[in-house]
């Protein structure tokens, strides 16, 4: 109990005093996940409609590997985008492994499969007859896409939250193609991690600290644009 | 117009987080250097790093894994200098020709650390084999790091030379994981373990663990640098590997790490023996 408090204390020290490793961490953990999320968006979001809004053979399949995906352990992520940048894999020329960038593509595609399945449900609990109506008004194609997306804007931003929660939080990936280095590649997860292995746990609950704050606000954020539309 | 507003809003957010810049690093002057959990749960790397990084203009890309995993990276070209502490092993990856210009570095040693209560009663014991024959006759628990680096060779190597069958024995227990972890399972579960001096003194204020066992030649932990073989992988960065090793048993470093951690643990963690020969460490 001591130690907890201890952390807390530690935590509020860290950041009034604008530690600036402890900063650098931080907003590197938000520039890597942020990055990532807006990537697993457009990826995310225009896959999830195009398979909601057409009819095609194998569609079950597609959907249910779609699902699937929203649960992709991050080491399996990890271990496979390892193998794709090491220097003998097929983009090892990039020279990519064990940079933020390795971290940024190994969290979009952590991240891409869960905004594509809420894309996936969001849009296909509109009302079917939503899509004549706005044909029939005479919009073209691509208008009625747009309607249709900002039609399920609520549950979109859900899959942002989501998305963001889910990367922002994740580590086996991170530390596989990041490294955890020093002031380059460490993110809150990793560093969290290395300091409870070096002993250092006021350390280590100060960072966990930081990173729930972090993750509450981003959602406070995207809650408050989400729920202001609620009564109309 | 609420809906624009919130719109607005949600790219204000997504701005903010991408406009976040990067710290700028120099891309061409990468090494990677993979070594062991102990070098950076103690604190060594550091301090010796941003000096070198500062002297040459390197950027060095620490990966901390068992020795194990280190020379596997090296066996494929995927790091530049190894700095690791497996001598047997070390032996074999450079004669199969992975690795050139193996030089040593420093030393501490390992030592058998368990519960003050030391139900297996080997305190003060010097035999390291007889130590472990204890732990194994009196089923005392054993938590073992399991993850092939340079210490659970070591211990390997123990349970071998003490002639006794712990795989799958119930009172042995594997982590998978690094030195400092290993040591924190081991306080909260009060069993025995084999840890290097260096990581436990750095660590010693959290634990419920004493020496138990120390000083048998056999618990020497020694530590090389070798340079991954160019000739082999032409990725290498050979030259920053190359610099790297040479900073480490340059005079300036050695000196450095005869000092390092005694304000703080009252003793030193590491022994610094560039240019000695391995048959003299530990007389």
């Amino acid at each position: 109990m001591e130690l907890l408090f201890e952390g807390i204390k530690k935590a509020f020290y860290l950041l009034f005093t604008l530690d600036s490793e402890v900063m650098g961490i931080t907003l590197l953990s938000l520039n890597v996940s942020g990055i990532a999320t807006f990537i697993s968006l457009f990826i995310g979001v225009s896959i999830g409609t195009v398979v909601a809004l057409s009819k095609f053979p194998g569609r079950k399949i597609v959907v249910s590997l779609i699902n699937t995906g929203m649960g992709l352990p991050p080491v399996v992520v990890g271990l496979f985008v390892t193998i794709f940048l090491w220097r003998s894999g097929p983009f090892g020329f990039l020279g990519l492994l064990y940079t933020p960038t390795a971290m940024i593509i190994a969290q979009s595609v952590i991240a891409t499969p869960i905004v594509m399945g809420i894309t996936l449900a969001a849009m296909q609990q509109l009302p079917k007859k939503l899509r004549l109506q706005i044909l029939a008004l005479g919009a073209t194609r691509l208008q009625m896409v747009w309607t249709l997306i900002k039609e399920a804007r609520l549950p979109l931003l859900a899959a942002i939250m989501a998305g963001f929660g889910g990367v922002i939080s994740e580590i086996g990936a991170s530390i596989m193609v990041g490294g955890n280095i020093k002031g380059y590649s460490r993110v809150l997860t990793t560093a969290t991690v290395m300091e409870t292995g070096k002993g250092n746990f006021d350390i280590a609950i100060a960072l966990s600290i930081i990173l729930l704050a972090l993750a509450y606000l981003i959602n406070l954020i995207l809650t408050y644009v989400q729920q202001r539309e609620r009564p109309r | 117009m609420k809906k624009i507003s919130s719109m607005l809003a949600i790219f204000v957010a997504l701005f903010v987080v991408l406009s976040i810049p990067f710290p700028a690093f120099a891309q061409q002057k990468n090494i990677i250097l993979a070594t062991t959990t102990s070098t950076q749960d103690t604190g060594l790397l550091d301090v010796l790093i941003p000096i070198f990084e500062k002297k040459t203009g390197y950027f060095v890309k620490t990966i901390a894994v068992g020795s194990g995993q280190a020379m596997a990276m090296g066996q494929k070209g995927e790091a530049d200098i190894l700095l690791v502490h497996s001598p047997e092993a070390e032996q074999k990856f450079v004669a199969e020709g992975y690795g050139v210009n193996r030089r040593l570095v420093m030393h501490n040693d390992f030592i058998v650390v368990g519960p003050p209560a030391d139900p297996a009663k080997v305190r003060g014991m010097k035999s390291a084999v007889e130590v472990f024959k204890k732990i194994a006759s009196s089923n005392s628990l054993f938590i073992s790091r399991g993850d092939n680096s340079g210490t659970h060779v070591k211990e390997k190597a123990i349970w071998k030379a003490a002639n006794i069958k712990y795989e799958g024995e119930k009172w042995y227990q594997q982590t998978g994981l690094g030195m400092g972890q290993t040591l924190n399972v081991a306080s909260e579960k009060r069993a025995y373990t084999l840890a290097d001096r260096g990581t436990y003194l750095a660590l010693k204020k959290r634990l419920d663990l004493d020496i138990l066992a120390e000083g048998d030649a056999i618990l020497l932990n020694i530590y090389h640098v070798i340079e991954v073989n160019p000739a082999k992988f032409p990725k290498v960065n050979a030259a920053g590997a190359k610099a790297f090793a040479d900073f480490m048993v340059s005079r300036e470093t050695q000196e450095i790490i005869r000092t390092f951690g005694v304000d703080k643990y009252g003793s030193p963690l590491f022994f610094p023996d560039a240019g000695k020969r391995v048959e003299n460490l530990g007389k």
